[in-house]
């Protein structure tokens, strides 16, 4: 157990399953969750309903519909708007859904775990008739015709797509700040854990303007899951998109090998290093939903041949046999001192289990940022040529000629940061500059690979790192410095693994002294998701993070939904 | 339309021009007897070129010109080369277009196997070397037709390497007098085809058909081992034929399924190589001829009046028969090449390198497509030669026309008559009964078996061969009649009767005493005017060797 300075708080007394149906939710946020309610006994009293698999079983037993499920969720999407975590709210086709399931249930056949529970999905997986936007104009009204593979095999499982979560245009920075529809705000913003330690530690200021982010590019996907607004939601992770967001929120964000989940109707940031995220209030559930989309896609020629069969995670009681990999350049001025402490008592946990602890050299490390600055920039550059205004997507309205059009449509439809990595990818595929850059970012792209292969190879059987710096920022902070500077720096630690093709997996592990989560994160060997997992499932056990408590939210923020009211109402 | 205007060429690829006086290079000469056929992409290539080297005279000074070709060869596949589309040539626009096709967000390449193993056994006909593995890239440029802003193609590491491609000549004058060249065969890659852009100048607007956006195409990149149009032409219609007899491509020209570009450049022999321009979109092989021939003139032209050639690529008007700048972005482009990151490598195998176990869904095994490989044109030729002692040139022509050595075989199958002598039918009678009505072998009226049977009464005496054209031209006709019908009825069977003849003969030679009188006299040709009477009183149905015979006989008697 961690015991610390931190705050950590202790779950609150467990609610009575048939307390859960019959209470609001905000009495629910409430309402902790003992750790050891996962498929492990014992389980008997304590049941609240916040992860997949308790809420699966509910569902199999009648104690709760599809339907109850779907509108307590739209509900509290309504009530978190001004979180701004989802850009289409697709209450019609999930009301469907969880008739279709609630029909299946009572016939005594679901499709599986996730069928009738509700899921939401990032805004750069393509929905089939659900706008797709990428938070950009030039996207905005973009009707997709047909479904992203995660997305169809989520939907062929049962389960309720609530809704399409906010993002940075084109999945590019690392505080969901820079879409078109506006920053995400992290919910522990409003967290009683958050404001009970800014009451002690701040002179009384103004409280609302310091909300903070929720770190990016899946921010909207991560702010929902912690907002318990759906039970898990798809990110997209090219340098870190799903964990760096995980970690802010207090959620559990997993990035699995390249290849193995299809990135089939995902729209591309960098094709080479995207992967299809996953994130859940447990990594017991991300095992779930990793079961349910790892495997072939005859659409995705980079996925796996291999058959992958959905898996439930072993629970680990014994660590002894365990190597755990610290690599020493992850040991960085930046990063704050709270992160550091956490991560070395991280470290001490896992040695006094039992588990070999030893440090390790990923000497490539420093080059990493700047390399892979080259490669998704160039990449970047390349994907984004076929957003032209021709086929799909924003048009500007000059028609003096071809070129013309071309030019002001991107104008317009891409923000600066789009245009910036597309006019840095352009110089360095320039024949003149390719073999300066890009080809040496690719050698240094192998070097760094090779780092982790070695180590993994040299008998390490996961590496634990810290997700983040520090904590989540306040916007205000966050703005300060540019998308490139941030983004740089915020992934730090998570887009090496991208290079490499490695799972990764960001775990919460206590609160800060200011009461806002960090999350470390631990990277495995190519396509050892599964005891990536177990590893992770065994250290959130020890960690018992917090469940964040929205109680407040409720009552400070009840101006702001009153205020949305009258805005929807004048509207009309 | 003009012919190939000039008959310069090019033993040595080398030139002698006289330093023309006038600017004009499209000199149109009479036609040069070249063979150019009809309007079918097919069949325009000149069958057997005529090239006569011509010294040069005392004063002039001598070009060398260089050419190599960019083909691009539309793969026969049903589907695209990364998407499940399907091909057809003319579809209603836009009526073939997948997600993948039209670029939509998220979609990704999956590689058609059909189009694999057409570049496999395209690169093993033409000797090359195939790669085990092969890399694919991405090609960057903006334009309407282009959707994805990018062409899959393969740059850096193509599927097949090295190769030859031999290829016939004729020279001097007898077409008999041929002589084998070989271009060699630089690579072969698979790429993406673009869509087409319509413009509608009237409501100044472009419309984009992208029915042809993502068909496979074979790129063959000839080394410029090639020094006229017609040398040029010849090496494209072989590659055509060798395509066809793959069936990785239809190669049809007419159809833009074969299309080719023009790399040409002039220098001084001993000297390092001029610059060069590239000929654009040549969609005929009589087209491609006259545009490098053109080019090459104009450029021998620009060089002796003390200009320079630009690095630049240029457009064949066929109508004004002369190769023009393109004006718009193809001038100097950085294409940006970076690799396609959502295609592993293409790996292949052969019997040696199979992974034990494998799917043979999933892997290519380059030794089983080396012996399904069919017969190729250079070896059919041969063989035709050998086979039925026929001349060269004539394998060759029967290898010209789409159908026609098919058809050839089904008569030879079905006759008793001479491999010559039904060569000779095919190819003349037949081949120009059909070049008259611009018809092609499928379309003809007549059948193999029909001529076959012709054929057969012409070979056991039955008709003569002046009633066996007319049976033809009957036959022609279509009328449902079988050649013995039509002998029948128009009583154009060789008189069998004796008897007949001679009474014939006998009334000839009483009709006409001063021929009989100049043959006395020893004019020996005044035999043949007889022979010439009986047969037309005849009505052609009498064998001249037999009218001979009994004139003889008559008036040695």
């Amino acid at each position: 157990m961690v015991k610390d300075g931190c705050a950590h708080v202790k779950p609150a007394a467990a609610t009575d399953l048939s307390v859960f149906l019959l209470v609001t939710w905000s009495l629910w946020w409430q309402t902790g969750h003992e750790d050891h309610v996962g498929p492990d006994p014992p389980r008997s009293e304590s049941n609240c309903l916040l992860r997949v698999q308790e809420v699966s079983v509910a569902l199999k037993q009648g104690q709760v519909t599809p339907t109850e499920l779907c509108q307590r969720c739209l509900s509290l999407i309504k009530k978190t708007k001004f979180l701004n975590a989802y850009i289409t709210v697709s209450e019609e086709v999930a009301l469907k859904q969880a008739e279709e399931a609630e029909k299946r249930y009572k016939k005594g056949h679901s499709l599986g775990d996730l069928d009738g529970i509700p899921i939401a999905v990032k805004d750069n997986f393509s929905t089939s008739g659900i706008e797709t936007t990428c938070a950009s104009n030039m996207l905005k009204g973009y009707v997709p015709p047909y479904n992203a593979t995660v997305v169809q095999k989520l939907l062929d499982q049962g389960a309720l797509l609530m809704g399409k979560t906010n993002l940075d245009e084109f999945a590019m920075g690392s505080g969901s700040t820079d879409g078109i529809f506006g920053p995400v705000k992290n919910p522990w913003s409003y967290s009683k854990q958050y404001r009970e330690k800014r009451k002690q530690n701040s002179h009384s200021e103004n409280e609302d303007s310091n909300w903070l982010i929720t770190g990016g590019s899946s921010g909207g996907s991560a702010a929902a899951v912690s907002a318990f607004t759906c039970f898990a939601a798809l990110g997209s992770d090219t340098g870190g998109s799903t964990r760096n967001p995980a970690a802010h929120c207090g959620v559990v964000g997993l990035k699995p090998s390249y290849g193995l989940v299809s990135r089939h109707g995902l729209i591309p940031l960098v094709n080479s290093m995207d992967v299809p995220g996953i994130l859940t209030r447990c990594v017991d559930d991300a095992a779930t939903v990793l079961g349910i989309l790892a495997g072939h896609d005859p659409k995705d020629s980079t996925t796996i041949q291999d058959p992958v069969k959905p898996f439930t995670l072993p629970s680990l009681t014994d660590v002894s046999k365990l190597c755990i990999g610290i690599p020493k350049e992850y040991l960085t001025p930046e990063l704050s001192s709270e992160v550091h402490s956490l991560w070395s008592k991280a470290a001490n946990l896992f040695e006094s289990e039992g588990a070999k602890v030893i440090e390790v050299s990923l000497p490539h490390t420093s080059y990493s940022i700047v390399c892979y600055h080259v490669l998704c920039t160039s990449e970047v550059a390349s994907n984004m040529a076929r957003f032209d205004g021709l086929e799909y997507g924003h048009r500007c309205d000059s028609s003096v000629s071809t070129e013309a059009m071309y030019a002001a449509t991107r104008r317009e439809g891409f923000n600066d940061v789009v245009r910036g990595r597309i006019l840095s990818g352009n110089f360095f595929l320039l024949k003149e500059n390719y073999e300066n850059y890009f080809v040496k970012a690719q050698k240094v792209r192998r070097l760094i690979a090779n780092d982790f292969v070695n180590v993994f190879n040299s008998g390490v059987d996961v590496l634990l790192t810290p997700t983040t710096l520090s904590e989540a920022v306040p916007y205000t902070e966050f703005i300060k410095e540019d998308n490139r500077t941030r983004s740089a720096q915020d992934d730090i630690f998570t887009q090496a693994v991208n290079m490499a093709g490695l799972p990764a997996v960001s775990v919460p592990m206590a609160l800060s002294t200011q009461g806002l989560p960090i999350g470390l994160q631990f990277i495995g060997r190519a396509f050892c998701d599964q005891q990536l997992l177990t590893v992770a499932k065994w250290f959130e056990k020890q960690v018992q993070f917090p469940v964040i408590q929205l109680q407040e939210l409720m009552d400070d923020c009840s101006s702001v939904f009153e205020n949305e009211k009258l805005a929807s109402v004048s509207l009309k | 339309m003009a012919a190939p205007m000039l008959r310069w060429c090019c033993p040595g690829r080398r030139f002698a021009f006289a330093r023309v006086g006038c600017g004009s290079c499209h000199r149109r000469g009479p036609p040069t007897g070249s063979t150019s056929n009809g309007k079918r992409g097919q069949s325009t290539v000149a069958q057997q070129p005529h090239i006569t080297a011509q010294k040069p005279r005392k004063g002039e000074r001598e070009w060398a010109a260089v050419v190599g070709l960019e083909i691009h060869a539309q793969i026969a596949s049903n589907s695209k080369l990364f998407s499940g589309s399907q091909v057809h040539f003319a579809a209603p626009p836009n009526s073939l277009v997948s997600f993948f096709d039209a670029s939509l967000p998220g979609t990704l390449p999956v590689l058609n196997r059909r189009c694999v193993e057409a570049a496999v056994m395209t690169g093993l006909a033409l000797d090359c070397h195939i790669n085990r593995k092969s890399l694919f890239d991405r090609k960057h440029y903006f334009y309407a037709d282009l959707p994805a802003g990018y062409q899959i193609t393969q740059q850096r590491l193509p599927i097949a390497v090295n190769g030859s491609l031999a290829y016939s000549v004729s020279v001097g004058r007898k077409p008999s007098q041929m002589v084998t060249r070989t271009v060699r065969v630089k690579q072969i890659q698979l790429e993406q085809d673009s869509g087409k852009s319509l413009h509608d100048d009237l409501r100044s607007q472009t419309l984009i058909d992208l029915n042809r956006a993502g068909i496979g195409l074979l790129e063959v990149v000839l080394e410029p081992d090639m020094s006229c149009g017609e040398e040029a032409a010849t090496a494209v219609r072989e590659l055509q034929l060798i395509l066809q007899a793959l069936g990785t491509s239809q190669a049809n020209m007419a159809e833009g399924q074969l299309r080719v570009d023009a790399n040409i450049s002039v220098h001084r022999p001993g000297e390092p190589l001029g610059v060069r321009t590239e000929v654009k979109n040549l969609n005929s092989a009589r087209f491609l001829a006259r545009a490098i021939d053109y080019e090459i003139q104009r450029q021998i032209n620009e060089l002796e009046n003390g200009g320079e050639i630009l690095n630049e690529t240029r457009s064949f008007d066929y109508k004004l028969g002369c190769t023009v700048p393109m004006r718009d972005k193809e001038g100097k482009q950085d294409y940006r090449f970076m690799p396609e990151p959502n295609l592993p490598p293409l790996l292949l195998y052969d019997s040696g390198s199979l992974p034990p176990g494998a799917d043979p869904q999933q892997v290519i095994d380059i030794d089983r497509l080396r012996e399904r490989l069919p017969e190729l044109p250079r070896v059919t030729r041969e063989r035709l030669v050998r086979q039925y002692g026929m001349l060269p040139e004539h394998s060759c022509a029967l290898l010209n026309e789409v159908g026609l050595l098919e058809f050839f075989q089904s008569v030879i199958k079905e006759t008793r008559a001479e491999p010559k002598k039904v060569t000779s039918w095919v190819l003349n009678t037949f081949l120009g009964f059909l070049k008259q009505q611009n018809l092609a072998v499928s379309e003809s009226p007549v059948t193999p078996s029909a001529l076959a049977e012709l054929l057969d009464l012409l070979d056991r005496k039955a008709i003569s061969s002046s009633a066996a054209k007319q049976v033809f031209e009957e036959l022609w006709r279509n009328e449902g009649k079988t050649p013995a019908q039509i002998v029948a009825e128009k009583k154009l069977e060789l008189l069998q009767d004796l008897e007949a003849l001679e009474q014939l003969c006998r009334s000839t030679l009483e009709a006409h005493p001063h021929v009989v009188m100049d043959l006395k006299r020893g004019n020996p040709r005044a035999i043949n005017k007889l022979i010439g009477l009986v047969r037309k009183a005849t009505l052609g149905r009498a064998d001249p060797t037999a009218i001979k015979e009994v004139l003889e006989r008559q008036l040695s008697s």
